[in-house]
């Protein structure tokens, strides 16, 4: 065992560890947060249930072998077989829950990438461009802000049609204004700080200053608002399945419908609800958990 | 940073002007600050002065006497709207309050550097130091980004901090203030520029760390040439470093001399005053400080007919409230007072203080 003669004080691991950003400080306070933890092994094991949803599930997806097993008189419940019990459909409780998880992670994820990189963009082009495009874009999100996010998603969802592609647009669309807004307000924000006027005093190009100094400091903000935003959309996705406005095959497991369609024997056997609302809150609360952590990891003033 | 090419790489500097001419030729410039609906605001007015090629010139005066905003209105960073500013500032015979944003755009960092005041926030925190420094290179000098960090653990070991190849990669919350000022001065530094413009450089530093900035700034603008324009309120920080020396007052110049003189026989009360309120090695223990009465709040304004220091000032006689001094030549310095101290006295204050 050798022990190193000199250690440097700062950057005890070596050159390789010399370059501390924010975002590897952010990663250390994130692994010490319970709130982190919690949310990230929520998040993870919906990310691994959603991937291997083939190999975990106990039978074919809407295979619809045990019909009889559900009647509007009897329902099947938990058995050793059926560890959930039957589904509205006669199809195995478990293994609708695992292949509904599916639906969730890529339309809520596709949807809020949607999002965030057209309101991103909105954002950036109206904080650093400013001047009479900062207040076009902004009038515009505006106008989108006014529709209720929901009721816009419903509208585009309806329009375009029963899919999974729609439900993604429509949702993501709805995000456009939040993450527009955020990014523009930073930016702003970031653009009166010392070390922007520091680089105006250095000539740099406007486009310089944009990219390297405003925009890489006001992102925070921003991921941040698309972890949590993560929580939403997958609920959202659910409003609308529910609304009956998604997937329209209904060999697709997805948790919202599956919820619509415990209702009509809601009273002999609630579980056909409630298990997947149960997926629903959990997934969510797992987002919200993990931003709300990751929030406070990149927030300034909670440093040092 | 070794050699000074600066004339041959420069495209801007069009006509070479006459040997006799100032580097930065600064005349009656004004700022004044205008909110809608209220009235104007005047932060700097009359302030006429020169910088010749490698000279230094310290610009003096407490907490809103107009230092600041006379370099901002210099290195036109004072925003756009709200603020008007007169005058003319001639840098090379070229006006740079008239000059298109691109064409000043292309002087600021190149001809004309500024390190200010507050290392922790001057600083970008999300990106490294190296890269900090390479931008400037980069946009100025034409250099690739290969070659602008090679340039800048050069810069960073010119500056004094060790072990500059692996500070390189480092950002900014990881270095000490001191440090930060030096990395400041590095940025500053990068393009050699002909003057450097230093915003109160060490204010936000303990005292120690001080010296050895103001020692830093001193070897390397000797070394490289630069004209320098130092703002602080710190006479002695002057003192050390400043050829020439403009006391300014509530957004005017008050005394300009040459350091000598000023600091041998200071002849404007606010000066004297200034003076005599730095703690003196050579005075008898126990002996309290001499501060100027007031505070700058008690300041009049300059173009109501009085004085702007007459509330505070132990000199103060008649005139003082019922006309505006003007800044008049006094055999080797101007001066605007009415009153001035005599020669050699270091009571500044007079009465007033005591």
């Amino acid at each position: 065992m050798t022990v190193p003669l000199t250690v440097s004080p700062i950057a005890p691991g070596g050159v390789e560890e010399a370059g501390e950003s924010l975002w590897h400080g952010a990663w250390k306070r994130l692994r010490r947060s319970p709130m982190a933890i919690i949310g990230a092994t929520i998040v993870l094991l919906f990310v691994l249930v959603a991937v291997l949803a083939p190999v975990l599930a106990p039978y074919e997806p809407a295979s619809s072998e045990w019909t009889s097993l559900s009647t509007p008189t009897f329902v099947q419940g938990p058995t050793s077989e059926h560890l959930l019990g039957i589904d509205r459909w006669g199809s195995d409780m478990l293994t609708q829950l695992l292949f509904g998880a599916r639906q969730s992670l890529i339309i809520g994820v596709v949807s809020t990438l949607i999002g965030l990189f057209a309101g991103a963009a909105l954002g950036a082009l109206a904080g650093g461009l400013g001047g009479w495009v900062d207040t076009v874009v902004m009038r515009f999100v505006d106008i989108m802000l006014s529709i209720p996010s929901l009721l816009l998603a419903i509208s585009i969802a309806a329009a375009l049609g029963k899919s999974s592609y729609a439900l993604m647009i429509a949702i993501g669309v709805a995000q456009v204004p939040i993450f527009a807004r955020l990014l523009r307000g930073s930016m702003l924000s970031q653009s009166k700080s010392d070390y922007v006027l520091a680089a105006n005093a250095l000539g740099l190009r406007r486009r310089t200053i944009i990219m390297n100094h405003v925009l890489p400091n006001s992102l925070g903000p921003t991921i941040v608002q698309a972890t949590l935003n993560l929580a939403t959309a997958i609920i959202e996705v659910a409003a609308l399945s529910f609304l009956g406005l998604g997937q329209s095959d209904p060999a697709v497991a997805e948790w919202g419908r599956m919820i619509v369609s415990g209702q009509d024997r809601f009273l002999i056997a609630p579980w056909l609800s409630f298990y997947p609302g149960i997926c629903i809150a959990v997934t969510a609360l797992g987002f919200t958990l993990f931003g709300e952590a990751l929030r406070e990891a990149l927030d300034p003033k909670q440093r040092r | 940073m070794t050699t000074r090419s600066t004339m041959q790489e420069d495209p801007t500097a069009g006509s070479e002007p006459p040997r006799t001419d100032p580097l930065l030729r600064v005349r009656d410039l004004s700022v004044t600050f205008q909110r809608r609906g209220q009235e104007a605001t005047a932060a700097v007015s009359e302030v006429s002065f020169d910088v010749r090629s490698g000279q230094h010139v310290g610009l003096v005066g407490e907490s809103g006497s107009g230092k600041s905003v006379t370099s901002l209105a210099i290195m036109g960073l004072l925003p756009d709207r709200g603020v008007r500013v007169g005058g003319t500032v001639e840098y090379e015979g070229r006006d740079l309050l008239a000059m298109k944003a691109a064409d000043k755009n292309a002087i600021r960092g190149r001809q004309i550097a500024m390190v200010f005041q507050d290392p922790m926030t001057s600083l970008n925190p999300v990106i490294n130091v190296g890269l900090q420094i390479a931008e400037v290179i980069e946009r100025h000098r034409d250099k690739s980004r290969g070659e602008a960090t090679e340039m800048a653990v050069d810069l960073l070991h010119r500056v004094g901090i060790p072990d500059a190849d692996r500070r390189v990669h480092e950002y900014p919350h990881q270095l000490s203030g001191g440090m930060r000022q030096r990395v400041l001065i590095a940025i500053a530094l990068a393009c050699e520029p002909r003057l450097l413009i230093a915003d109160e450089p060490t204010t936000a530093l303990d005292v120690t760390i001080q010296a050895q900035i103001l020692e830093l700034l001193k070897e390397l603008v000797a070394d490289t040439g630069t004209a320098l324009i130092l703002i602080t309120h710190d006479l002695g920080v002057v003192a050390g470093l400043c050829d020439e020396v403009h006391v300014m007052y509530s957004g005017r110049v008050v005394e300009s001399a040459a350091r000598r003189p000023l600091f041998a026989s200071p002849r404007h009360p606010y000066t004297g005053g200034l003076l005599a309120s730095i703690p003196r090695l050579d005075s008898p223990r126990g002996e309290p400080l001499q501060p100027i009465p007031g505070s700058p709040t008690d300041t009049l304004p300059w173009d109501e007919g009085n004085c702007a220091f007459a509330p505070r000032c132990g000199n103060r006689i008649e005139r003082c409230t019922e006309d505006t001094p003007r800044l008049q030549d006094a055999g080797e310095r101007s001066l605007r007072c009415f009153n001035p101290l005599h020669g050699g006295s270091r009571q500044g204050t007079g009465d007033g203080a005591r």
